[in-house]
């Protein structure tokens, strides 16, 4: 009985911790993007602009909320909440610190990997049913976009699977007691960080929504709490990766003298802020580049990766 | 690749910077002098109004917001009757000014006149006019050209000739 309360109650903080951390980024990229464009960002409302998140929050609850009626009613309404669902649900498997887990399934890393595919059907689904041009062209890309990173995640992280001998993350972790994986696995680590870039459709890879060409791509035509949504579940995603990094090949909740509950939140950060830098810095190549980038350089290097990770283990384990 | 990492460095290094942003309502904005805000009618040295009320400026205005009605004196100086510009429409693209042969309409550096009501954002010539000459303190059209309107006689303007008897026949 007390160990069920205690897995609902993991299972509550971790969704509660996770939406309130992706709202809040929103404030983070926003502050990150002025300190790096030499200005200040939103310093307004509350001590630091703190506050702009329920400001935005309000604004957003209190929109229209407009659904074109030339659009596919039901799939319109549900193209969003499939991307949030999708996007959270792999929170499930992430090992915060020993034991705090709420699911320790053993394919853990294979589970994440089908929910990121199944989050690609949002965007499709949410392009194609407000059938107009834009949102379809946007979903078009995604669809591409999406399909063609995902080969090479799921790719760049066997080489991570088989140093561990383990699907499950925690294995993996513990795996990393002595040396976290990004040393051995830096390929893998460098390929993992670029598809999470494209599979969270964050700049530079960000060409589904493209403003300069498709308007706001495949959410062109929502508005209000529907519109809050895809946003909320691109910061989820954000955070997510962030988190795989974290686990996979920065070592998890491990590191000296802090408890593992600061440490894997900490690691998490690191990399929020570096996706937030890369946005700052990098434009946005054009989507053949984009695509010739994916199948020419990274599959064949996630290959290698992998041909040479099996082999030097083949060889210490003789 | 290098170059990408350059570029990321190079704007990860700019937060060490100072910042560009002028934090406007506690810091003060730059005050540039020749600033185009909230427009004035001004007077001339000798504490009279400037303008003659020839409708150059609102000719000129690209967006019609100036209203106004000529009026003559008794020595026949002309002024105008009302005067009344219309902000809430007025661009401030200072084209007014240009257009003022007298100096009487003159831009200022104010820009922080909103109003809840659109109506409050008609001034009147009341509100318009100020105590005294503005940009151009020694300037006073009727004492450079103009008609004598009990400002100065016949020719007594600066650089003018007596007048030409007209009668005589001596050169
Ligand atoms: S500043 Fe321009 S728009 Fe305004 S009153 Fe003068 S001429 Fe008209
Ligand atoms: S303000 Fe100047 S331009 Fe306008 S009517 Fe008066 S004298 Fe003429």
């Amino acid at each position: 009985m007390n160990e069920i309360l205690l897995h609902i109650i993991i299972a509550l903080v971790v969704l509660i911790g996770a939406m309130s951390v992706s709202a809040s980024l929103i404030w983070l990229e926003r502050r990150l993007l002025g300190v790096w464009q030499d200005r200040y960002g939103p310093n307004r409302v509350g001590p630091f602009g703190l506050f702009q998140v329920m400001a935005d929050m309000i604004k957003i609850f209190f929109k229209e909320d407009w659904i074109p009626p030339f659009a596919d009613k039901p799939v319109f309404v549900l193209a969003p909440a499939i991307i949030v669902a999708a996007t959270l649900i792999p929170y499930a498997v992430i090992p915060f610190s020993p034991g705090i887990v709420v699911a320790n399934l053993n394919i853990g890393l294979l589970f994440f990997l089908a929910m990121a595919s199944l989050s690609v059907y949002g965007i499709v689904l949410g392009g194609w049913s407000s059938r107009s041009k834009y949102p379809l062209l946007g979903s078009l890309r995604a669809t591409a976009q999406l399909l063609s990173y995902e080969v090479f995640m799921g790719l760049s992280l066997m080489g991570v699977v088989m140093m561990a001998g383990s699907f499950s993350l925690e294995a993996i972790v513990e795996a990393q007691r002595g040396l976290w994986f990004c040393i051995p696995q830096f390929a893998g680590f460098v390929i993992f960080f670029i598809a999470g870039l494209a599979e969270t459709h964050r700049l530079p890879f960000d060409l589904p929504e493209a403003e300069s060409e498709l308007i706001s791509g495949f959410h062109t035509e929502y508005s209000g709490l529907k519109f809050g949504m895809f946003f909320v579940g691109e910061y989820l995603g954000v955070t997510f990766t962030s988190l795989m990094i974290a686990t996979l090949f920065f070592g998890g909740w491990q590191g000296p003298l802090l408890p593992p509950i600061v440490w894997l939140p900490g690691k998490t950060l690191v990399f929020i802020c570096l996706f937030i830098l890369i946005r700052a810095a990098l434009p946005r190549p054009r989507y053949d580049q984009l695509m010739s980038f994916a199948w020419k350089i990274l599959l064949p290097l996630s290959l290698l990766n992998l041909l040479a990770t099996a082999g030097v283990l083949l060889i210490l384990r003789k | 690749m290098l170059s990408i990492l350059r570029t990321l460095w190079g704007v990860f290094l700019h937060m060490f910077r100072s910042r560009e942003t002028i934090q406007y309502p506690e810091q003060n904005i730059l005050d540039p002098p020749r600033f185009r805000g909230r427009i004035i009618l001004s007077l001339d040295p000798d504490g009279q109004e400037r303008c003659v009320a020839c409708y150059l400026c609102s000719a000129a205005c690209p967006v019609d917001c100036i209203a106004l009605q000529a009026a003559q004196d008794v020595n026949g100086r002309r002024y105008p009757e009302f005067f009344r510009i219309n902000f809430s429409r007025c661009i401030l693209c200072g084209f007014c000014e240009e257009a003022c042969p007298t100096y009487a309409i003159q831009l200022t550096n104010d820009f922080e006149f909103s109003e809840y009501d659109r109506n409050n954002m008609v001034y009147e010539k009341e509100d318009l006019l100020i105590s005294g000459p503005g940009k151009h303190p020694d300037y006073n059209f009727f004492r450079v050209a103009g008609v004598a309107v009990g400002v100065k006689g016949k020719g007594e303007s600066e650089n003018e000739l007596p007048p030409v008897d007209v009668r005589s026949l001596l050169p």
